[in-house]
């Protein structure tokens, strides 16, 4: 991969790569991004022609599907790093960051002019907190959250992107948070895009191990930087009836995250473990 | 009895669901795995580890890229010594020339190292078939094999099953008293097996690696089973596929430091046996006759079709012990000789017969892991990506799932049918939701896979370009009447 581009005098203007998952599932994500930016001095373009990236269908094996988004991604945003209209393209998902800064090239191997652009783009291209910290340099936002917070890093952030310290410096930052680090916090929470549904029972059974782990955890809120792990975690902890929910880090960052009242007791037990970790005790010990 | 039948030729649905519901197996993974993997990466902490991952890599890059000469100077030093080569194109020649071996040698008993690349063949059933008594002699392969079992791992072939499960097995086959203790257990299967090696007229192993420039076939054990059977019995067989090489005595060490801290993290394992040929003019042991067959079997396939990479695999299964879907399903799921992510890999190219072999590739959530724990950082994620776009355009895809992919692309292609579609699905799915308190808690068809264990949420009543473009309209409005 092309070195990430430099900034000799801070960023002004970026393009949000929203993702399509955020704007038509979870705008609010998308807004809280846009406040972050902003409140640090950075004006936000939104490129209205942007759909998808097509990481779904390239995952899948229909990369003759895949290429046609991946060419028009393409011509929308790197006209604009180009230009010089924007400094630089900015995304609230590891993932769809993923997708186009790293599998494009691979995706488009055989387009070697669409394939230079591509990685020109790349180079320009970073997740929210990547930005936020290595480009701006920040890590306290002002945010507040009372009660325990954790972080689940997500794979492609962690494994393709290297991104682990930026996450974890600004939540740290937050006031009034306890930190709770969650058993297994790397493991795959089995989403997968469409392993979800091709290997339905096996995601399930990987989620559940998240979801278990977060219920040990005691954590108020899981804080990650993708909201399709977050669709996945929260469609488990919604149907277990935990009260604890996966959030988008940029939420927790401009307060919009609510936490969920305690239940009355203050000893409340934790739910019994499914019986497949019937043997955890055995095991620790 | 706890014991079921491992039927690898079901299809590949009803292997996962076996493995899902089979509790015991779900406890012998959690118990294993982990522990596995967390051996691996104290090993490895220890060390440099990004130097060896990168000094090994190199190596296996460069016989790969080598690999014909380096195979003739093998068979050219193993002649040399005294030894004899084979070369097997596929499975099939592979049984037929250990058939003859064992023929011309009358040989009535065979015991055998464990050995993937002899499973990924079935040698054992044809030695059989052709008279001969064969008998597993690692713990873990002799265990299987009294079950009637393939092994579940590249490693650790009885890993999926407990030592409960084990002390059955033995209790039903060997008539052991009832017993849960590892170490009467092993003394049991120590005790039949001593009089095996004893008896035995060939020996076969496969082969850890083997140097190119003296001729000399490496394996790694640790229960000394290796030893015994390459040293005590008057025919020893190795059999290795063709890119189990290392070109110097350097280089073979350089990999064995990498397999032992990547598969059981140990800095050295108990036994390493070297055997560079028959016995030799006043030798006190070793075998009187000396084989080394080379297996291809898909192997030059592999090269040439791209997936070379994989083959600078050293088997050494740190890729299983850290692969989340792995640990949900252990190694029988797979249905191939080799599981995990590197069994995904392979299995579709090396010439194996697989139920649903094109299901592997999906196997898999892209996770990385495999890929972090590799130590010939072999890029797995790249080449299930790669794998998938072959099931596709060899049109193995479902049918479902081209019609919804180029639906999907049309849609996307168009800001127009984007944003229609998200209106569509955002009316649709809040109707849904509302029914069943804001969260939708069943889907038809193929997405009924994932509102059976999860609720799944409506699309935004307004999407973000909706409250984007209210926003940019309102601080347009907010400066206009700031100038007046």
């Amino acid at each position: 991969m092309a070195p990430k581009k430099q900034f000799d005098t801070p960023p002004k203007r970026i393009a949000l790569f929203v993702t399509c998952m955020v704007d038509m599932i979870y705008p609010e994500v998308g807004l809280a991004t846009v406040e972050l930016l902003e409140r640090h001095g950075v004006e936000v373009l939104f490129p209205a022609e942007q759909t998808c990236c097509g990481q779904p269908a390239f995952n899948a094996g229909f990369w003759d599907e895949a290429q046609p988004l991946a060419r028009r991604f393409i011509d929308i945003f790197e006209p604009l790093v180009r230009r010089g209209q924007v400094d630089a393209v900015v995304a609230p998902s590891g993932s769809c960051t993923t997708m186009t800064s790293h599998f494009y090239a691979l995706l488009l191997a055989e387009d070697p002019g669409y394939r230079a652009r591509a990685e020109f783009l790349a180079a320009a291209t970073f997740e929210l907190t990547e930005f936020l910290v290595d480009v701006l340099g920040v890590e306290e936002v002002g945010a507040r959250f009372e009660g325990k917070l954790a972080y689940h890093a997500s794979c492609h952030l962690l494994r393709e992107l290297g991104i682990d310290r930026q996450p974890r410096a600004l939540l740290s930052r937050v006031e009034a948070a306890e930190f709770v680090e969650l058993n297994g916090a790397e493991e795959c929470c089995g989403f997968g895009g469409l392993f979800a549904i091709k290997n339905g029972d096996i995601s399930t059974a990987m989620g559940q191990r998240k979801t278990h782990n977060i219920a040990k955890s005691d954590a108020d809120a899981v804080a990650l930087c993708d909201v399709s792990c977050m669709a996945h975690i929260n469609g488990l902890l919604s149907r277990e009836g935990q009260r604890c929910r996966a959030v988008h880090i940029a939420q927790v960052l401009t307060n919009q995250v609510d936490v969920a009242p305690r239940p009355r007791q203050t000893q409340a037990a934790p739910p019994p473990p499914p019986r497949r970790w019937q043997d955890d005790k055995a095991n620790a010990s | 009895m706890t014991l079921s039948t491992i039927d690898l030729t079901l299809p590949y649905k009803t292997r996962v669901q076996d493995a899902l519901s089979n509790k015991h197996l779900r406890v012998a993974l959690e118990r294993s795995t982990g522990r596995m993997a967390g051996q691996r990466a104290a090993a490895m902490a220890a060390i440099d580890e990004q130097t060896l991952r990168d000094q090994v890599r190199q190596m296996k890059e460069h016989v790969l890229r080598n690999l014909p000469d380096l195979l003739e100077q093998l068979e050219r030093n193993v002649t040399a010594n005294g030894g004899h080569v084979h070369w097997a194109k596929e499975g099939v020649d592979l049984q037929r020339i250990l058939v003859d071996i064992a023929r011309k040698a009358n040989v009535q008993k065979v015991v055998k190292a464990k050995s993937m690349v002899t499973e990924e063949v079935h040698l054992n059933q044809a030695l059989q078939n052709a008279g001969m008594t064969v008998v597993e002699t690692d713990l873990g392969e002799y265990i299987i094999q009294l079950a009637g079992e393939p092994p579940s791992h590249i490693v650790a072939p009885v890993l999926h099953r407990r030592v409960e499960d084990i002390s059955d097995i033995f209790q039903r086959e060997l008539d052991m008293p009832p017993t849960l203790d590892p170490q009467v257990i092993c003394s049991v299967a120590r005790g039949i097996l001593r009089k095996e090696f004893l008896s035995a007229d060939m020996g076969v192993s496969g082969c850890n690696f083997a140097i190119a420039e003296t001729g000399t076939c490496c394996i790694v054990t640790n229960e000394g089973n290796g030893r015994m059977s390459s040293t005590l019995p008057r025919v020893y067989v190795v059999v290795m596929g063709i890119e189990k090489l290392a070109p110097t005595i350097e280089d073979a060490f350089l990999q064995y430091q990498a397999l032992c801290r990547s598969s059981t993290g140990q800095q050295c394992s108990v036994y390493l046996s070297m055997t560079s040929g028959p016995r030799q003019l006043g030798d006190t042991d070793g075998p009187e006759e000396f084989h080394l067959v080379l297996l291809d079997n898909g192997r030059v396939d592999m090269l040439a079709k791209g997936y070379g990479e994989a083959l600078c695999c050293i088997r050494c299964g740190a890729c299983l012990n850290v692969c989340p879907v792995y640990r949900e399903i252990g190694g029988h799921a797979y249905g191939s000789t080799y599981s995990g992510p590197i069994g995904a890999v392979i299995s579709p190219s090396i010439h194996l017969e697989v139920t649903d072999v094109n299901k592997l590739p999906y196997a898999s959530t892209l996770c990385g892991a495999c890929r972090e724990a590799c130590p010939v950082k072999i890029d797995l994620p790249r080449m299930l990506l790669e794998l998938r776009r072959d099931v596709v355009e060899e049109h193995d895809a479902p049918l479902f799932d081209r019609a919804a992919m180029q639906g999907f692309s049309q849609m996307m292609q168009s800001r127009f049918r984007y944003e229609t579609a998200g209106k569509l699905g955002s009316l649709g799915s809040n109707i849904f939701a509302s029914m069943s308190g804001g969260n939708i808690k069943f889907m038809p068809g193929p997405l009924a896979a994932w509102t059976n264990s999860r609720d799944f949420p409506p699309l935004a009543k307004r999407s973000f370009r909706e409250l984007w473009h209210e926003r940019q309209r309102q601080r347009q409005s907010i400066g206009k009447e700031m100038k007046k």
